[in-house]
């Protein structure tokens, strides 16, 4: 390796212990320009007052998402003379926190996509093909087509694998078909899924809601959408036709404990009726039937209509590569070994791994990929400028959960499960609130294609 | 490192309005201020006729804003639930009756200036003489 990589390496195991001022919360208040007067124009954590470092550095990224998008954007800032090869054969891009709106009515799915080659920077290449395999200790990667790209540095931005095939009888083509739905699964499936609540909004019956026990891209998605369907049921009358089961993987409702007891609260207010420690393991499409495992055996459930949310798992490719975690809670589903606080490679010093597929705790959400992608591109920049890394990775990720059309809790919280509200006294974070409402369907969307490009 | 940058407001809003609506309310903003600083240094004072009867127009306009804000979000005011919602929908309203008084002032203050040197003209030219 051409780069003082390793050596670096052990100054940023220093670093990290002390907490990091730059990635302080209280800069996300730039996330919402709209609401906070001068606050909204603080700038972002990188050290990019300073001259871009010259290098010839070969720096790919693999995967053209948020985080893959937003660190070539701010890699081609930072540096000049690199070598910045984007790899993803996707040609369209997903906002998928749009997806929600879609589920419930709001927005058509064109509101989500756009394409991808919008938002590739100036000077970076993008090769149009999947990595079908991860070489780190070659320093190289090989595309679906067959195509050997070398590297010195690589980012893994590849974000996380949907596994509808875990659970049995699950089809995702079946998806607005028989009262199932699947939020997740893209822009069409959202719409798809939006015919599907509004059906049995119409109707009344059984409504099915829940989560996968694996970790998972906004963990907030599922919860919101119990709470929409409520409101779509009570806006139509038809309320008291319908019973609404949320079914958790566990004795929790959410992974911060303040919050989950909270909606615990919400849920009893509107009537829905949780069931601990239910994980969705099969469903029978065409009988409207659900299965699922419970620490006393199997449980069915009949429904009329259903969320299906898969578990989520790394990519195969990252999950069959040296670059997975091999032991801890990470390593099943074969999450990304990375540092927690500085989103390094733990075994590969010039690998770096950002958004949905870095093996942390929490922060499968785009706010995460705000934070975390100018800690990793100020790791790599510092290593290839010899100097010290600033950033720190706090675990702050944050999300918008809806609990009626028209009302959203701003909930903000880092690694050690603490609240970490960018308004506090103003925006109180248990709070149902419409102007984090506002903020969710006007100001979230322009501040995240903002950050795509660099800007934010 | 945290530094106050507006070009993140900046980018932010763009991206959420589009280049041409951003800079056309910025040059409606410039021409409004503009024109209403440029109204009261001709006229050597605020005419408060004037200002009333716009003053009642902003009122249209702080409702209209609150509309549209309304519109924009697919929401409406009974989902306000806390008072930072009040003071975000006062701020609206006040905005948008702030912003429409001071457009329909200058508005109306260049329209009388030109009716006033018409008249001028005019005058001028039927003037014995003239
Ligand atoms: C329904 C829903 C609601 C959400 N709501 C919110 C919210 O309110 N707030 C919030 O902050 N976040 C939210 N999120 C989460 C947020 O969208 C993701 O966390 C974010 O997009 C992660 O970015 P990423 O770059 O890691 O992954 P992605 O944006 O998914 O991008 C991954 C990219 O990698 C590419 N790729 C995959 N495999 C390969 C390969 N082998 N080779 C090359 N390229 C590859 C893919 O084609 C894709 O383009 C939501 C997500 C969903 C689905």
């Amino acid at each position: 390796m051409t780069f003082s990589e390793r050596k670096e390496s052990s100054k940023e195991k220093n670093l990290q212990s002390n907490s990091c001022k730059d990635c302080s919360r209280r800069d996300f208040l730039k996330l919402f320009p709209l609401l906070a007067g001068t606050a909204l124009c603080m700038h972002a954590q990188q050290s990019e007052a300073s001259e871009p470092t010259k290098t010839k550095a070969r720096i790919v990224i693999a995967g053209a998402g948020a985080a893959g998008l937003a660190a070539a954007a701010q890699l081609a800032k930072r540096l000049d003379g690199a070598e910045i090869v984007l790899c993803d054969a996707r040609k369209e891009h997903y906002y998928q926190p749009g997806f929600t709106l879609v589920a419930a009515g709001l927005k058509p799915p064109g509101y989500t996509v756009s394409a991808t080659a919008d938002y590739i920077p100036p000077g970076v290449k993008w090769i149009p093909e999947s990595i079908v395999e991860f070489d780190p200790a070659g320093n190289r990667v090989v595309t679906d087509k067959g195509q050997i790209v070398r590297y010195d540095f690589l980012i893994v931005a590849t974000g996380l694998k949907l596994d509808f095939a875990g659970i049995t009888g699950m089809d995702p083509a079946l998806i607005g078909k028989n009262g199932l739905g699947c939020v997740y699964a893209g822009p069409d499936a959202a719409y798809a899924t939006w015919k599907a609540i509004s059906d049995f909004a119409d109707k009344g019956g059984v409504g099915l809601f829940g989560r996968p026990k694996t970790e998972m891209k906004c963990a907030g998605a599922p919860i919101k959408h119990t709470f929409i369907t409520d409101d779509h049921l009570r806006r139509r009358g038809n309320r008291g036709k319908a019973e609404i089961i949320y079914a958790a993987h566990n004795k929790t409702l959410f992974s911060i404990p303040i919050v989950s007891e909270k909606v615990r609260m919400l849920y009893e207010d509107r009537g829905v009726d949780i069931r601990h420690e239910h994980v969705l393991t099969a469903i029978d499409p065409a009988r409207r039937r659900a299965t699922f495992a419970t620490p006393t055996g199997n449980a069915e459930i009949g429904y009329d209509f259903i969320n299906v949310i898969p578990p989520m798992r790394a990519p195969d490719v990252v999950r069959k590569s040296p670059l997975a975690w091999r032991d801890g809670p990470f390593a099943a589903d074969g999450w990304m070994e990375v540092d927690k606080g500085t989103l390094r490679h733990k075994r590969f010093a010039n690998v770096f791994g950002v958004g949905d597929v870095a093996g942390v705790p929490k922060g499968k959400t785009a706010a995460s990929v705000k934070w975390q992608v100018p800690v990793a591109v100020d790791h790599l920049v510092a290593t290839i400028a010899g100097t010290t890394p600033e950033l720190i990775y706090t675990g702050y990720t944050s999300c918008p959960l809806i609990t009626r059309l028209g009302r959203a809790m701003l909930v903000e919280f880092d690694y050690k499960d603490n609240l970490v509200p960018s308004f506090p006294g103003v925006i109180a974070p248990l709070e149902e609130l419409w102007i984090t409402w506002v903020m969710k369907t006007i100001a979230l969307k322009p501040t995240y294609i903002a950050m795509l490009r660099g800007k934010a | 490192m945290k530094a106050l940058d507006p070009m993140v407001f900046y980018a932010v809003l763009v991206e959420m309005m589009g280049p041409w609506l951003f800079w056309s309310l910025i040059l409606l903003t410039a021409f409004g201020l503009g024109t209403f600083a440029w109204v009261i240094f001709r006229e050597k004072g605020l005419s408060s006729r004037r200002l009333v009867r716009c003053e009642l127009i902003g009122v249209a306009g702080g409702f209209g804003a609150l509309w549209l804000m309304a519109y924009v979000t697919v929401s409406g005011f009974t989902d306000a639930g806390g008072p930072v919602d009040w003071l975000l929908i006062g701020l609206i309203w006040g905005g948008g009756l702030v912003g429409t008084t001071i457009l329909s002032y200058a508005s109306f203050g260049l329209r009388d200036r030109f009716r006033w040197q018409k008249r001028i003209r005019t005058d001028e030219k039927t003037w014995p003489g003239g």
